[in-house]
């Protein structure tokens, strides 16, 4: 199988401190891959500096193959193209309608007539399951969870291979949590996806993730599928997934596999 | 992305069958080849609108996207002829899943875009603009109203006003103000005086430029110049800073928490407008002076203790009141504009741009209709 991120010996820092230091993973083709870890363990300074929005003090990134901070703008380009990012509190173009998001990067990359513009925008639309009345709305219109779907919808614009999803369920009931777990669920599968996501969300780890990352003191100290994690003895693995609200999903997780 | 190893261009082939036709869809229906397969619908529209299309092979695709799953699901719809959309048969299974989910959406016919009258749409327009003028005064005058309000509850309750905002706006829009406020209307005082020794000269009035620069500078223009200028300089940030925080929702929360807005910010801001402008008129109305008075020394060989003699002449106590009676006024107006310009910002970072623009346009033309009345009313009362 394809390994489409391949992170090794990753040390990112600010002046004195020291956020990640020596991270080492890999993310494999159509694959959903989660990262947890505590409130500041550095799991957003990870996916950013991924994303090339930070600075790499030590170690390679290597992304869709290209390792980017050798690769010229032009390659670098190409690649971000292949990429889609749904940021945490969406990040949408607040001056432009909710349609017009989703148009935007097909307008800046592909010379599309202005009928099939629409056509795609509406289907990608529909697809995170956005409605046909809302699509004139403006991002200040919109609630958190139809905010989270438009962010989905303009990440997946482009029809990109990789997606990067930085706590796509925060701020969302678990109802609206559950539905976006199963749409990215769905999506994964008919797109062909490869998902890299960030989460608090236990459920969502349980419910969607394949392999799952554990992110402590700047270090990886867990990686692989759910029950491997589940048998980790660090301690913050052991109290966050087996603590006071993981610990009931653990059980059924494990009855489940037995 | 479902990528095969086979990146082929992509093909139509079209054959005809006692009438109908059929299409063979291959190669890559991507979003790379996406000018391509457009043209190809086109084609296809053009030779099969007639006929009944029977079926679109897709057995020969390679690569499947949403783009080319899209324009694929429009395939089916390019004949006009009655019957059932056409079928996408062969398609390879590994693209099943991405087709259906395409073409459950895409199919869907959208509403034609409405057809309108030119001239109703003007009146439209027209209307709508009448409309939001004035919807603009009434929100103006409940503006008003409002610092009315909280001004007098503050006179009531002295311990509630914020002095430490009001002073922190003070420093902001009066004291940071003055070098910029010195320089220009420097400038426009030597540049009056100088245009008014070019001309009086012709007829050997020199003396007269000291007349005009004392009563202009005074009376109209000190005052004005500076109010323009504060609109422009403190209008526009109160505008930004109010439009910034309604779009946080930073006013919501005073709200909940039992406070005021008006109170909290937009009161020590107003106040701060209403001491820093007649400060700024004067400072400002001094400085035009000695550039006038320089200007007639060196570009007009006048001494400055004649100017400063014909001065005393020329201008009463009048003439400076009625420039200094306007300020605090004109400063209310702009601080009104700017604040209710500010609540008015929605949730875009457009419309923050917008409201920022109308408050310094309204502020102005506002500041010179004021000016305009107190210039009728001071000639009714012979000041």
């Amino acid at each position: 199988m394809d390994t489409l991120i391949s992170v090794r010996d990753l040390v990112v820092g600010f002046g004195q401190r020291t956020v990640l230091n020596g991270v080492s993973f890999d993310v494999r083709q159509g694959e959903i891959f989660g990262f947890v870890g505590g409130s500041g363990s550095g799991k957003s300074v990870l996916l950013r500096t991924i994303i090339g929005l930070l600075p790499v003090r030590e170690g390679t990134i290597e992304v869709l193959g290209t390792e980017l901070s050798q690769a010229s703008e032009q390659a670098r380009q190409a690649i971000q193209r292949r990429w889609g990012v749904l940021f945490q509190q969406g990040a949408l173009f607040s001056s432009l309608t909710v349609i017009q998001n989703v148009q935007f990067p097909l307008r800046e990359f592909l010379n599309l007539s202005p009928g099939l513009l629409d056509d795609i925008a509406r289907v990608k639309l529909e697809m995170v399951g956005i409605k046909a009345d809302d699509h004139n709305k403006l991002p200040s219109e919109l609630s958190g969870g139809m905010t989270k779907r438009v962010a989905l919808a303009r990440s997946l614009a482009m029809d990109p291979e990789l997606v990067f999803l930085d706590e796509p369920t925060s701020g969302l009931d678990p109802i609206s949590a559950g539905d976006f777990d199963e749409l990215i669920k769905t999506l994964q599968k008919t797109l062909g996806l490869t998902v890299f996501m960030i989460t608090h969300d236990l459920e969502t780890l349980h419910a969607v993730c394949d392999r799952i990352g554990v992110l402590a003191d700047g270090k990886i100290v867990a990686c692989g599928p759910m029950e491997t994690i589940l048998k980790s003895t660090h301690p913050w693995a052991v109290s966050y997934f087996h603590g006071r609200r993981g610990g009931a999903l653990a059980a059924r997780h494990l009855t489940k596999a037995e | 992305m479902l990528r095969s190893a086979a990146a082929r261009p992509p093909s139509l082939v079209q054959t005809e069958l006692n009438g109908s036709i059929s299409l063979a869809a291959a190669g890559s229906w991507t979003a790379a080849n996406v000018h391509e397969l457009e043209r190809f619908i086109e084609e296809a529209r053009a030779t099969c609108g007639g006929h009944r299309l029977a079926a679109v092979g897709a057995g020969g695709i390679t690569e499947l996207d949403t783009f080319g799953a899209t324009l694929l699901s429009q395939l089916t719809l390019v004949s006009s002829t009655a019957g059932p959309p056409a079928r996408i048969v062969d398609l390879e299974d590994r693209f099943v899943d991405l087709y259906a989910q395409v073409h459950r959406f895409s199919a869907v016919p959208h509403a034609p875009a409405e057809r309108h009258n030119d001239l109703v749409v003007r009146l439209e327009a027209l209307g709508k603009a009448t409309v939001s003028a004035i919807h603009d005064l009434a929100s103006l005058a409940a503006m008003l109203g409002q610092i009315c309000v909280a001004f007098t509850r503050t006179l009531l309750r002295p311990s509630s006003f914020r002095l430490t905002s009001a002073v922190h706006h003070l420093d902001r829009v009066a004291w940071q103000a003055v070098p910029i406020i010195l320089l220009i209307t420097f400038l426009i005082g030597a540049i009056i005086a100088q245009q008014g020794i070019f001309h009086f000269r012709k007829f050997g009035a020199d003396e007269y430029v000291v007349d005009m620069v004392g009563i202009l500078v005074l009376r109209e223009i000190g005052v004005l110049i500076v109010a323009i200028m504060v609109a422009g300089r403190s209008g526009s940030s109160y505008t930004a800073e109010l439009g910034s925080m309604k779009m946080r929702e930073e006013i919501d929360a005073l709200q909940t928490m039992g406070l005021d807005p008006v109170e909290v910010l937009i009161l020590p801001r107003v106040i701060a407008l209403i001491i820093a402008l007649p400060i700024l008129t004067f400072l400002g109305s001094m400085s035009a002076l000695y550039g006038g008075e320089l200007v007639c020394w060196l570009y007009g060989g006048m001494a400055p203790d004649i100017f400063i003699a014909r001065l005393k002449e020329a201008i009463s106590i009048t003439h400076f009141k009625v420039g200094m009676i306007k300020s605090p006024f004109m400063a209310l107006v702009i601080g009104a504009v700017a604040c209710a310009q500010g609540l008015k910002v929605k949730g875009s970072s457009e419309s923050l741009g917008l409201e920022t623009t109308a408050s310094v346009v309204k502020a102005i033309f506002l500041v010179i209709v004021l000016d305009g009345v107190f210039a009728i009313f001071f000639a009714s009362i012979d000041m």
